[in-house]
């Protein structure tokens, strides 16, 4: 309580101080010519804005500001200006994986248990899945159309949104044959994950939840409900090949069954 | 030339990673291990010290001529300048310390037929193999958000690239 007090004393202090200041700096904005003071202004503050000033009125930008802002706005192209449609060009590799390696690590220090993590990184993928959609069927352009077949949308999964992410089509797309609602797409070698290995202690993890948050997100905002997994299945040669195991809601496939009727 | 082990050293001095490539190596202790580490760390520590100045400065002319530039732009720095290379009849042993500290020790075995006419044989042979394996350790330990900084590796990627490297050399 004591302290508020000094404090708002001090602050009061400092007004008047502030006051004194303008008292003593009034006189000379009248003697001086007043195309004098917009110069000397502009050049001592450095946050020289147009618009409305308290003490001055009315604020012009100095002809020279106004020619600079110009002519920076058109030599540095911003990201809006840049065509959606256009292919973005190529990220390097390593700066992806030590962003993801960020990713994880930051989910993990944040999550209680690998359970947890992996619901994590599945959220961070699944909000990046829902807006992906959108501007990879734009970049489509023609060819675009809206799936609305289970099978369609996984074939767009596994060659169109593989390729705008990872610049390669996914290995394969498979159905399970023991289920209707499950699907499974395989990647011999996520590009995201390529140079983690998971520690023992970690058990299944599987750091391409993220990768499989995406796919789910993606898939949500199609009106496929489904949940997505990621799991190691380890072949020979090929010790970080994923299955991202695509398990639909029960709805879904109903409708597809009245819709298509098999 | 046979690989017979590679050891990793931070830049502390702590054995961070130890390997046998060829089977029937005799195991020393785990605290053998640290000992020899850091004797190896102290070792380089001083025959960096120990190096004329003279051989300093002729290096990036004379020697490293034919050597990548990696190990030009090193050698100026007193970094690079310590122990490279121990040579006996039965082994030979090859360090390679990054500019970041990291030291890479190769023991191989002892100098070969190939050497006497080339004398630098076996010795490219093994900086090529560390600067490799210095490229691996890189991509899959630092990009691995499992491994913390200076603590002992294990990362099972980096293991199997380590041994298939090897493996592609001999």
């Amino acid at each position: 309580m004591n302290a508020l007090i000094r404090k708002k004393a001090f602050n009061k202090q400092e007004k008047d101080k502030l006051l004194i200041q303008y008292h003593i700096e009034a006189p000379s904005f009248v003697m001086s010519n007043h195309q004098d003071i917009i110069h000397s202004s502009s050049v001592n503050q450095t946050t020289f804005k147009g618009g409305y000033n308290p003490s001055l009125g009315p604020v012009q930008l100095p002809s020279s500001y106004q020619s600079q802002i110009a002519s920076s706005s058109k030599n540095q192209k911003n990201i809006y200006d840049h065509s959606l449609s256009r292919r973005a060009p190529e990220v390097n590799l390593s700066s992806l994986a030590f962003l993801f390696s960020s990713i994880v690590d930051y989910s993990q220090k944040s999550s209680k248990g690998i359970q947890e993590l992996e619901a994590r990184l599945n959220a961070y993928g699944y909000s990046i899945g829902t807006k992906v959609l959108e501007i990879i069927t734009l970049r489509e352009g023609k060819n675009a159309k809206r799936e609305i077949k289970v099978v369609g949308i996984l074939q767009f999964i596994h060659t169109q949104v593989w390729k705008s992410l990872f610049g390669k089509i996914a290995d394969e797309l498979e159905k399970s044959s023991d289920s209707d609602d499950e699907y499974m797409i395989t990647d011999n070698l996520p590009l995201i994950s390529q140079f983690i290995s998971v520690p023992k202690e970690f058990g299944q993890l599987n750091v391409a939840a993220f990768t499989a948050g995406i796919i789910e997100g993606i898939l949500d905002s199609a009106y496929f409900q489904a949940n997505v997994s990621a799991h190691t299945v380890e072949k020979p040669g090929l010790p970080l090949r994923t299955v991202f195991f695509i398990k639909f809601d029960h709805g879904v496939i109903e409708r597809e069954t009245i819709r298509f009727g098999k | 030339m046979v690989i017979h082990s590679l050891y990793i050293i931070n830049k502390a001095g702590g054995l961070i990673y130890q390997t046998d490539f060829t089977p029937g190596l005799n195991k020393l202790t785990a605290n053998e291990y640290l000992v020899l580490a850091g004797t190896i760390h102290g070792v380089f520590a001083i025959a960096s010290k120990l190096t004329p100045t003279a051989l300093k400065l002729s290096t990036p002319s004379s020697l490293s001529s034919q050597s990548s530039s990696l190990s030009q732009t090193s050698s100026h720095g007193s970094k690079n300048s310590g122990l490279r290379c121990i040579e006996t009849d039965k082994f030979s042993i090859f360090i390679y310390q990054t500019l970041t500290g990291v030291k890479f020790m190769l023991i191989t075995s002892g100098p070969t037929s190939k050497d006497i006419n080339d004398l630098n044989y076996s010795s490219d042979v093994a900086e090529g193999l560390l600067k490799n394996i210095y490229a691996i350790y890189s991509d899959y330990v630092m990009k691995n958000p499992f491994y913390s900084l200076d603590m002992p590796i294990r990362v099972d990627l980096f293991d199997t690239k380590v041994r298939e490297l090897v493996k592609g050399t001999a």
